[in-house]
């Protein structure tokens, strides 16, 4: 596995036009929308779910426009859609399928040294059910919009909302299919299609976060099919399940519904916790600090991430003891991810440090999901979370994770992949300028709504007392610059994919089998499959033995 | 209401000056809830400088040199990798024990609470005093009183928030939830509804008016005259037929009420339950639901037919009757 040698081999450096790979090898639409080639596929995620981030990202500028007056310039039931649908499709849309569906994709396969996903069919598959549940709730968007929060609460979904409740359901009740079949896949290619010598302890910690996430997927995502199909079935024929007019228990719809949507927060931000410790070692040259206490915490998080859900029910009215049996477990769910931060904070220690984007991305990374969860211990301590819960203090927490923490991780791994992926350099002032325009709009857009939350304004306000002003327009400033953070990276990729230098094989120096091959890599990945000699992250080029 | 409009235009001249940065501490456990809050900012203020300052500090320290740099290999470290989970566990064990004590202390009533009665509706709060005095989206309690809350919805999930109480609980269609504050300081606070219940959500706000007991009583005097509600529901028990069946005096189908709240009765199935507010409840509107053994079910419901409000004043009333009329009553 000696990559410096492929690098210097002169051929390499020719214009990747001039060379077959999986982009140019065939141009016709037939060709990719029929493709079985999983970095095609992964392509075609990216392009789908960029459309559908800017989709809800749009819907959360309204609403930051929106909360700048305390009366508010858009009628509420206006508001209310727009909180929606925002909710809708960042989570179900964006987040889940963001890095498992496109880096997890393209990369799976390339990491462990393997030609393809186990099954390529059944991932083309999971993109068409991935559309088809899109295209359910961009219809629920365009025919009148949905009123219920991507909560959907009932009964408020199942009786007394007027909105487009059932289409926005079955676009998600869809679409969890593509997220089955893409856990599916990955766990069979990871078990069975690992290269020669690529042992467990091994691969890359990207690949242990994407098993992890395989398995909650797997495990979670049917509980909200189940959930969704119930409140149809309450909705549309009058079966009193969760309606207790019609003899039904709100509360199972709530315990049904955080069964999965607790485990997929950790969907969203374990792909990202691998992404970062590819980051953080790439651009420090060192071995992860503590690989098997980094491989483990991903497996602890998943499983842990299953019984926690009641900690979202601490002001139902649930029994004094469940709320004591779930606060103690979250608290237990937030170890294995310090045990992450502290790694790799001590993984740079020594190393050879530098800061092109995608680095600075995994450094913000860290600060704000460091952030991101000591302010989930307020939520996860009963006498605080009553105060708290329902208010700005929790939609400031999980964005400092999902957006702080899991769009962040994101964006750095497009950024470290994007030369693989299309053989081309983006311009690197510009990325990194853009990076720090995400992290100081994303802290002014949500640092203030900590404060908002502990002052007591409610979550899903239309309208609110003029004293919470000052802050919501600190918080929509910030949007507005968060916002044209996320456009540059657009622009200066969809440049790069044409007009980018050309990047070489591994424009980082970085190790792993997926930079052993040319950029763009050619459709069978490996013209020869590798075998695998060291174990992961060896900058320092030290034989096995010499660490054991 | 001078005070109202008095604090209406110290709000928005405080607004307009200055950044709130704390709410109103009005309760007996606002304090301390709040001291646990400081101590949670300040372990996060210091882990978060731990961490951003470490990764500055490497960040200068072990720059990239020369291009072609190899480091050092990484050393394992066991012991480090034990501290570093060791102590975010036992802080956390400690976090955890502190606010479950102040959670379970918060939870619990005192005996001698004062009790009110809240319906959420799309999109207000009905209040109803036992004294019989109604208010919508607002609520006048005096100070140092604990108060204990029985909640219900008449439709969606509500939830009844004063931040500066610290106090919060879902208000849920079909069943009772209660909560309890002891208000300190005589002000206006605000009422939040913090459970999304659709359009109007951001509108279902009121204000908590906290009075000394002496301009309480005279409020309460004030208004207009009401019966109780135990009177109200009393005036509903023979209005709806209830009385025909449910005579003091055992001689109707039904057994009499008289004194049952709070008695332990074995049902038909051979259970046995406490009779509280959720049981008359449950018995009203889903009456076959717990039936008795020497009584035949044939009690109708009464769903739809009265609203939660003339819930809470039935049971109010059927609380009111003495035991001693039962059994006197029975001879």
């Amino acid at each position: 596995m000696s990559t410096t040698l492929i690098a210097e081999i002169p051929g390499h450096e020719l214009p990747s036009e001039s060379r077959v790979n999986y982009l140019n090898v065939d141009h016709s639409v037939k060709s990719w929308l029929l493709t079985h080639d999983h970095k095609r596929i992964a392509l075609l995620y990216l392009i789908s779910i960029t459309l559908m981030f800017f989709v809800g990202g749009f819907f959360a500028v309204l609403m930051r426009l929106n909360l700048i007056e305390p009366t508010g310039l858009v009628a509420p039931e206006t508001y209310n859609k727009l909180f929606s649908m925002h909710g809708i499709i960042m989570v179900f849309f964006f987040l889940v399928p963001s890095i498992p569906a496109t880096l997890g994709n393209f990369l799976v396969p390339m990491m462990i040294g393997a030609r393809d996903l186990a099954f390529p069919r059944i991932n083309l598959l999971s993109w068409y059910i991935y559309i088809i549940g899109a295209a359910f709730t961009l219809y629920a968007v365009i025919s009148g919009g949905v009123d219920t929060g991507w909560t959907f609460y009932t009964p408020y979904s199942s009786t007394f909302s007027h909105s487009q409740v059932i289409p926005a359901a079955v676009g998600v009740f869809v679409t969890g299919f593509s997220s089955i079949l893409t856990g599916l896949n990955f766990i069979v290619t990871i078990h069975k299609m690992r290269a020669p010598g690529m042992t467990w302890f091994r691969l890359p910690l990207f690949i242990w976060a994407m098993y992890a996430t395989s398995v909650i997927f797997i495990l979670g995502t049917p509980v909200i099919a189940i959930t969704l199909f119930l409140l149809g079935l309450e909705r549309l024929l009058h079966i009193g399940i969760f309606d207790p007019a019609i003899g039904g228990d709100p509360i199972l719809f709530q315990h049904m519904f955080w069964f999965y949507s607790h485990p997929a927060v950790y969907i969203m931000i374990l792909p990202g916790m691998g992404v970062m410790s590819e980051l953080v070692t790439a651009f420090s040259r060192k071995r992860i600090f503590g690989y098997t206490f980094v491989a483990f915490s991903s497996i602890a998080i998943a499983v842990i991430s299953f019984v926690v859900w009641g900690h979202h029910m601490f002001v139902t009215g649930q029994s004094v003891y469940a709320g004591l049996i779930f606060s103690v477990l979250s608290f237990l769910v937030a170890i294995p991810s310090a045990i992450k931060v502290f790694n790799w904070t001590a993984t740079l220690y020594k190393g050879s440090i530098s800061y092109e984007a995608p680095m600075l991305y995994a450094l913000g990374f860290i600060g704000l999901f460091t952030m991101g969860g000591l302010t989930g211990l307020f939520l996860a301590s009963l006498a605080t979370d009553v105060h708290l819960n329902g208010t700005y203090f929790i939609v400031a927490h999980f964005h400092y994770i999902m957006v702080g923490g899991a769009v962040m991780a994101y964006l750095g791994g497009l950024h470290f992949w994007w030369p693989k992926i299309t053989g081309r350099l983006y311009p690197d002032g510009w990325a990194r300028f853009a990076a720090l325009v995400i992290f100081v709009g994303f802290n002014l857009t949500f640092f203030p709504q900590f404060v908002l939350g502990y002052l007591g304004m409610p979550r899903r306000y239309a309208v609110y007392p003029s004293e919470f002003q000052v802050l919501n327009v600190m918080s929509s400033a910030g949007a507005s610059i968060l916002g044209v953070g996320y456009i540059i990276p657009l622009i200066y990729f969809i440049w790069s994919f044409k007009y980018g230098p050309i990047a070489g094989p591994n424009p980082w120096g970085a190790k792993g089998l997926e930079w052993t091959t040319p950029s763009p890599p050619p459709t069978e990945n490996f013209t020869e499959i590798p075998i695998v000699t060291e174990q992961a992250y060896n900058y320092a080029g030290t034989s096995e033995s010499a660490h054991g | 209401m001078t005070g109202l409009i008095q604090f209406g235009l110290g709000s928005i001249a405080s607004a307009a000056i200055s950044l709130p940065l704390h709410p109103p501490t009005a309760s007996s456990i606002a304090a301390d809830v709040d001291l646990l809050y400081y101590f949670l900012t300040a372990l996060t203020l210091f882990f978060t400088a731990l961490i951003f300052g470490t990764i500055f500090f490497f960040m200068v320290k072990f720059r990239r040199r020369s291009p072609d740099e190899v480091p050092p290999d990484t050393k394992t470290h066991l012991a480090l990798e034990l501290t570093w989970t060791i102590i975010p566990t036992l802080i956390t064990g400690v976090i955890f024990v502190w606010a479950s004590l102040l959670y379970v202390r918060n939870s619990r009533p005192p005996a001698s609470s004062t009790e009110m009665f809240v319906v959420g509706k799309q999109w207000m709060w009905h209040i109803q005093h036992p004294e019989g005095v109604r208010e919508i989206d607002e609520m006048h309690v005096p100070v140092g009183v604990p108060i204990k809350l029985t909640m219900t919805s008449e439709d969606v999930i509500h939830d009844f928030y004063i931040p500066a109480f610290r106090v919060k609980k879902d208000v849920m269609p079909g069943r009772y939830s209660s909560i309890w504050f002891q208000a300190t300081e005589v002000g206006t606070y605000h009422l939040f509804c913090a459970q999304y219940c659709g359009t109007d959500h951001s509108q279902m706000i009121g204000w908590v008016y906290v009075m000394s007991p002496t301009d309480y009583a005279a409020w309460l005097a004030g208004g207009t005259k009401n019966e109780s509600m135990a009177q109200m529901g009393g005036r509903l028990f023979s209005q709806l037929g209830c009385v025909t069946c449910h005579a003091t005096d055992n001689s109707g189908r039904g057994p009499s009420l008289a004194g049952i709240y709070g008695t332990t009765e074995k049902l038909r199935d051979g259970s046995a339950t406490t009779v509280d507010e959720a049981l008359i409840r449950q018995a009203i509107v889903n009456p076959n639901s717990i039936t008795l053994p020497n009584y035949p079910p044939i009690m109708p419901t009464f769903q739809g037919q009265i609203n939660e409000e003339q819930v809470l004043q039935l049971i109010a009333y059927i609380k009111s009757l003495e035991p001693e009329e039962r059994t006197t009553s029975g001879k």
